[in-house]
């Protein structure tokens, strides 16, 4: 998300993503392998079009080929179950005529001078669906030099011309006399060829793997109970350890007895730190039975009496002055004032927790010399800086184990998990596996903003927009995550989904005020600036088609003509969903629409609302146009887990505080949808070869506002807060 | 105080509180790592393991509650026939995302399967709603069940 936002920021309108148009020998390295065979080192950008900025050549990604023909790819992303580690090897496999079987892909080590990006500060990261687009062009054409490179050295060697020869099945073959050789057998050879300066790419109608769906290559591990996640590390003499967080955020410990809970069999030691008391033990049945024996005095602090109206208000107050201004077209203002009707509205969002499966943890050992790290995380080079830092030592005496993710959502875009580990680890003699409580994991994640939103337009009168005018507070994740990234009041992730839409809207102006509520860590949410922004966007152009008395579908439609991609996706979704047709009584169906994430989707919800205001999610319609699709069952099954993990939000999603305290605890709380909830869900992919587009967030922001449509189309009711108050709902039926 | 347990078919001593919960024995104490951690007021189902054949949620269960009955864990359900049929149709579905979830939804599905050959959607439901999959695997879950169901249909 980050880096393609920084290059939508920088201003390209053109939303198709062009190839970066550099001089292959820019970006391109070759030379022979450590222990024989061919190396390529090329620069994978984080999102399309970034390495023409970097001036110098640094690598960042590196194709093996071995005189054993293993072919081995090193790169900079993580598998966090969105299918990268199996998408990723299609593209180079693709164009060195392999099998997706022949390719091994290795984590890169933390290395922010090779793996991070320059414009991003150095940040080494993967989220935001940026993997599959950035990798897109890079992969493929080091794929196509490699092959070109092979077969070159095939043919030196028959003594034939290059361009009678081909790849074929990992092996270089001469059709006319038959021969040939295999990629490991050439690839010393090729190590010494010249580098192509023009290699073609393949052409989609004959790609052989991408487009096709690909076996999961980390399936079989998750299914035998042997796959790793950062909480399943035992390196010798681990002992397991547990902890009590400030419950106020901003708190401090004032006084400790743990006389008990040193007493308890397995107990270690009780590391007390400024804002936390952590329980070490030989396990974690100990450590928290230790953890329940403490008697905490708490200092609560500022924020001790701060609840969650307090920060509503605060952002109310922010949406009545103007902020600063993120969209501006033509002259919102007078062209309010001439129009027919005028519709407002004021939208909320509350603060999410990700409450990924996996809880928070991480393992750490720290000595006088060194340090080392156990975790799974989607940023491993700010793992490797923030325990360096920690722990006072230079960050080549950092070693960070990276291992697989039991759900990442953003939450491990962030390394405060790591900064507790080190400081406690720096009490403990030997590695200590910092393990949090599902309730510190959910009291002290780090939320998705709240915002409210305040939105107005002007319809003509046959009821179409001629004024558009969305002002929106809350936090700003940017700016404290990458502050050169927050620039004249503005990020690109904040206002993404609400500043360029589909829709010809001939006067617009989005205004955004930056306000952090007081003591609440807040933190990228999957589909991030969208979750936010399609929602009330969606929403209100709802409000705006019943005001002009107009089918939803046919409204948005009618605003589409220079979006053809959006206007497919569109009728697709209401065709494949049966818009129009009867439904039951308090049965609706909802439509929305969005470019995100450089993907197109629609989606169209079908809801049931009982007596008891209760809302059931029966179906689901998605239809995306995602480019060029390179395994359409990661696409599917993206597309499926986004909406269940949308429809979790719409229906339950709420953090709220009360004396400065979370309200919400564990999963009975905090609920999330379950198997009896689940809508069925269709998707639906328009097949063509534009630049692929991600994959892993759009389904989330496109169906809460689904829900919400439906809901108003089932009952009347417009939902402008989120989560659906269902007693609210009740009333009002 | 040292209890015996037997775990996928051995007797394992382990010197721990009797109401140390199950989970902690297998992950920490017997450093069998499969059966997962997720929310420890048995809400979430991660830690499902079985106890004679029954799902249980092993974050609730005491050791010293369990005598000499048989657990079997996500690293053995493969050698019984439901759950090696469940295994392989999570992996012809392509079930798993993140995948911290599956063992324990492999487990409840096996001890489904193993109970009820032909499981209905309803069955399907009230067997798995007790397990949560945050990465929404909801939806190839219940048709890995039936799949798996179906290899029973086959063998008759």
């Amino acid at each position: 998300m980050i880096c393609d936002h920084l290059t939508s920021a920088a201003g390209a309108p053109d939303r198709s993503p062009s190839p970066t148009g550099l001089s292959r020998r820019r970006f391109l390295r070759v030379g022979a392998a450590a222990g024989g065979g061919l190396m390529i080192s090329f620069s994978l950008p984080f999102a399309h079009g970034q390495a023409a900025d970097a001036g110098v050549f640094t690598p960042n990604a590196f194709i093996r080929i071995g005189s054993d023909g293993q072919i081995v790819l090193t790169m900079p992303y993580v598998e966090m179950g969105q299918g990268t580690y199996t998408s990723i090897p299609m593209l180079i496999a693709e164009e060195l005529e392999v099998g997706l079987e022949d390719v091994r892909l290795e984590h890169a080590p933390p290395d922010e001078k090779r793996y991070g990006n320059p414009l991003l500060a150095g940040v080494q990261a993967t989220g935001g669906s940026t993997a599959i687009r950035a990798a897109w062009q890079p992969l493929r054409e080091a794929g196509a030099v490699a092959r070109t490179m092979l077969v070159s050295a095939a043919a030196k060697r028959w003594n034939v011309d290059p361009a009678t020869c081909v790849a074929k099945g990992g092996e270089a073959l001469h059709a006319p006399t038959g021969r040939h050789a295999k990629h490991g057998e050439l690839a010393p050879d090729a190590a010494r060829m010249p580098v192509p300066d023009n290699v073609p790419l393949k052409r989609p109608q004959d790609f052989k793997l991408i487009g096709t769906p690909a076996r999961r290559l980390d399936a079989p591990a998750k299914v035998n109970g042997t796959a790793v996640y950062g909480i399943d590390v035992r390196p010798p003499g681990v002992q397991i350890a547990t902890l009590a967080q400030s419950p106020v955020f901003g708190g401090r410990v004032k006084r400790v007895d743990d006389a008990a809970a040193k007493a308890a069999r397995g107990v270690r030691q009780i590391v007390r730190l400024d804002d936390a008391v952590a329980v070490v033990a030989d396990h974690m049945g100990a450590a928290r039975k230790g953890l329940a024996a403490l008697a905490i005095e708490w200092d609560d602090g500022p924020n001790a009496a701060l609840g969650t109206d307090d920060v509503t208000r605060q952002l109310e107050q922010a949406t009545l002055g103007s902020g600063a201004v993120a969209q501006n077209i033509g002259n919102t203002d007078s062209a309010m004032a001439g129009a027919a009707t005028k519709v407002e509205a004021v939208y909320q969002v509350p603060f999410l927790a990700h409450a990924t499966m996996e809880p928070m943890n991480c393992t750490a050992r720290v000595r006088k010399d060194g340090c080392e790290i156990w975790v799974g995380s989607q940023v491993i080079a700010r793992v490797q800086a923030a325990a360096a830092k920690t722990a006072g030592l230079p960050l080549d005496k950092v070693v960070v184990h990276n291992h697989l993710i039991g759900g990442g959502f953003g939450r491990r875009l962030e390394v405060d998990g790591v900064i507790r580990a080190v400081q406690i680890a720096q009490h403990v003699e030997g590695p200590v596996k910092v393990v949090w409580t599902r309730e510190e994991d959910i009291q002290h994640d780090m939320y998705r903003p709240r915002f409210v939103d305040r939105l107005s337009a002007g319809l003509d009168a046959k009821g179409m927009p001629v004024a558009w005018h969305h002002r929106f507070a809350g936090s700003s994740v940017l700016a404290r995550w990458l502050p050169p990234a927050f620039n004249n009041g503005l990020d690109p992730d904040t206002i993404d989904g609400a500043t360029d839409l589909v829709y010809a809207l001939p006067n617009m102006r989005v205004e955004y005020l930056r306000v952090e509520p007081p003591g609440i860590a807040t933190a990228f949410w999957r589909s991030v600036g969208p979750s936010h922004n399609v929602f009330v966007v969606e929403s209100f152009m709802d409000e705006l088609a019943a005001a002009a008395k107009q089918d939803a579908v046919a409204y948005r439609r009618a605003l589409l003509d220079k979006s053809p991609r959006a206007k497919a996706v569109l009728d697709l979704a209401a065709e494949k969903a049966g818009w129009g047709e009867r439904l039951p009584a308090r049965a609706g169906r909802g439509i929305s629409l969005q470019f995100a994430f450089g993907s197109y989707m629609a989606q169209v919800a079908e809801v049931e609302v009982s007596n008891s205001g209760a809302v059931r999610v029966r179906r689901v319609v998605c239809a995306v146009d995602c480019g060029t699709v390179v395994n359409p069952d990661t696409v599917r099954a993206q597309a499926e887990g986004a909406i269940v993990f949308g429809t979790t939000a719409a229906l339950y999603g709420r953090i709220t505080l009360k004396n400065g305290r979370v309200e919400q605890a564990n999963f009975d709380t905090y609920q999330m949808l379950r198997m009896n909830e689940t809508p069925t869900i269709d998707v639906h992919i328009v097949k063509n070869s534009e630049p692929p587009g991600g994959m892993g967030e759009p389904g989330t922001s496109a169906i809460v506002p689904a829900v919400a449509n439906a809901v108003f189309a089932a009952t009347g009711v417009r939902l402008r807060q989120m989560p659906i108050d269902t007693a609210a709902l009740k009333r009002s039926l | 105080m040292s209890h015996d347990i037997k775990v996928n078919g051995v007797v394992r001593t382990v010197d721990v509180d009797g109401d140390t919960p199950l989970l902690w024995v297998l992950r920490d104490v017997l450093g069998m790592t499969g059966t997962k951690f997720g929310c420890g007021m048995a809400l979430c189902g991660a830690c499902s393991v079985h106890i004679d054949g029954a799902a249980s949620r092993s974050c609730v269960t005491p050791v010293d509650s369990v005598g000499t009955s048989e657990i079997t864990t996500i690293e053995a359900i493969g050698t019984t026939a439901a759950g090696a049929k469940i295994q392989k149709a999570w992996l012809d579905l392509e079930v798993v995302q993140c995948g911290y979830c599956q063992s324990g939804q492999i487990m409840s599905a096996a001890a489904l399967l193993a109970s009820n050959p032909h499981p209905t959607d309803p069955d399907i439901d009230a067997a798995m709603s007790g397990n949560i999959c945050r990465c929404g695997t909801y939806l190839r879950i219940r048709e890995a069940i039936k799949r798996a169901a179906q290899l029973n249909r086959h063998e008759g």
